[in-house]
């Protein structure tokens, strides 16, 4: 029960905080995302030539040095790794094409419909079909394998690399690239991103919250733990819209599905391209939040799963696969397909022929 | 009695493989290995879900849940 108290207050918390970033500077409707502030710092370090969202964002730094730093003083740091590694940077990197497809992670998801923005439930209902078909292949015996222990530097290697793109981002060497204009040119001070980031990443270590594995658990297992934490962000992320004053005449946002700050209004790819989220997502077991926090946490599968967001990142706006506001990208809907084809060869051939015991 | 030993695996497995145990062992009783305290929690949620009594010890860095059906629950 303590934990369950623990779990809703992490997602209140978390819901009043990401609503309150966009008042604080973040994009409207982009309060907090995994995937596009992955992508934004995949642009910042020229792995792709999308002006508009080139930005180191701190709140990723944070995420994994909270979850670093958490888990060590809890004594949760466990270095280990060696599950399918390429299966899980692959399923990474799909996880972000679905998502750049829909424009936002399934955090943004929900920030977006806290924010009236409805082009979040045709997602929201693809983020469950995708789910559900996740549940299917676990239950017929998918898994990625074991993991075994590594020496403890190899799970320091991703938060070293965080404390890295961290100098980038105060020092700011000629070669990091920054929006001018876009959405990566909208942010709110390095300090307040690192704070915020930190704390998620502290929050979410030790309750574990996920925005995928809510829904997973609550199909899978009847289990409302971490949903009980998903509904509470959404909430708190609802009524801190209201009480800023977000809503109404002189605010930002209004409800509805045309004219939503940095969306796309196309049911169809909103719903597909959540679908490979929520598939991709079950299978690698975890949200990219979630990824990321497991990669502070010494799980180097997990990093090599962030180091596929990036690599998805950069290939879905190098190859013109990401939607924006005027409509689907070139390929976007084939890449869409591709991964989800991807994922159900993946969910049927990586089955266990014989179950434990 | 089953044992299994679900060492090295991720969210959500343990909770998944516990569960299929249960599925083709009813009435029997369980003991899981795992290594972490997130991976005991949930099968320990799902399991009391199901009127299982559960037992943790913590064995060596590990976790070892001791799984009891409802049905045995009642003649002890």
């Amino acid at each position: 029960m303590k934990k369950r108290i623990f779990i809703i207050g992490a997602g209140l918390v978390f819901g009043v905080l990401a609503a309150l970033m966009v008042n604080w500077g973040n994009p409207p409707n982009m309060g907090i995302c995994a995937a596009c502030f992955i992508r934004d710092t995949t642009g910042a370090l020229g792995l792709h030539s999308a002006t508009p969202v080139q930005y180191i964002r701190p709140e990723i730094i944070g995420f994994v040095l909270g979850a670093f730093i958490t888990a060590l003083s809890f004594r949760e740091f466990r270095s280990r790794g060696g599950s399918s590694p390429i299966v899980r940077f692959l399923l990474g990197a799909f996880v972000m094409v679905g998502a750049l497809v829909f424009m936002g992670c399934p955090i943004r998801m929900l920030l977006r419909l806290a924010g009236g923005d409805l082009n979040g439930l045709p997602a929201l209902g693809g983020l469950i079909v995708g789910v559900l078909v996740g549940i299917f292949f676990l239950r017929q015996g998918f898994n990625l394998g074991r993991s075994v222990r590594f020496p403890a530097l190899a799970g320091w290697l991703m938060p070293l690399f965080m404390v890295g793109l961290l100098l980038l981002a105060v020092f700011q060497p000629g070669f990091i690239k920054n929006s001018e204009q876009g959405p990566g040119s909208v942010f709110v001070p390095l300090a307040v991103a690192l704070a915020v980031g930190l704390v998620v990443g502290f929050l979410v270590q030790r309750t574990r919250l996920c925005f995928v594995g809510g829904w997973r658990d609550l199909f899978l297992i009847r289990d409302t733990y971490l949903f009980s934490g998903l509904a509470a962000f959404f909430v708190a992320a609802l009524v801190t819209n209201y009480i800023a004053g977000n809503f109404g005449a002189s605010g930002i946002y209004h409800w509805g599905f045309d004219n939503q700050p940095f969306a796309l209004n196309d049911h169809l790819w909103n719903f597909l391209g959540m679908a490979l989220v929520g598939l991709a997502v079950t299978l690698v077991g975890g949200c990219p939040l979630r990824q990321l926090v497991l990669s502070g946490e010494g799980d180097t599968d997990a990093s090599v799963t962030v180091i596929g967001l990036f690599a998805g990142a950069a290939v879905a706006h190098n190859f013109s696969l990401n939607s924006s506001s005027a409509g689907t990208g070139t390929w976007g809907p084939v890449s869409v397909i591709i991964g989800l084809v991807f994922c159900l060869v993946i969910g049927f051939f990586m089955r266990e022929k014989a179950a434990t015991a | 009695m089953v044992e299994i030993d679900l060492r090295g695996y991720e969210c959500p497995t343990p909770v998944v493989k516990t569960m299929k145990a249960i599925e083709k062992n009813p009435g029997t009783v369980i003991t899981v290995l795992v290594e972490k305290e997130s991976s005991c929690d949930d099968i320990s949620r799902m399991t009391q879900k199901k009127k299982y009594s559960v037992k943790v010890e913590k064995v060596s860095g590990d976790y070892r849940l001791t799984l009891t059906p409802p049905i045995l629950i009642e003649y002890h």
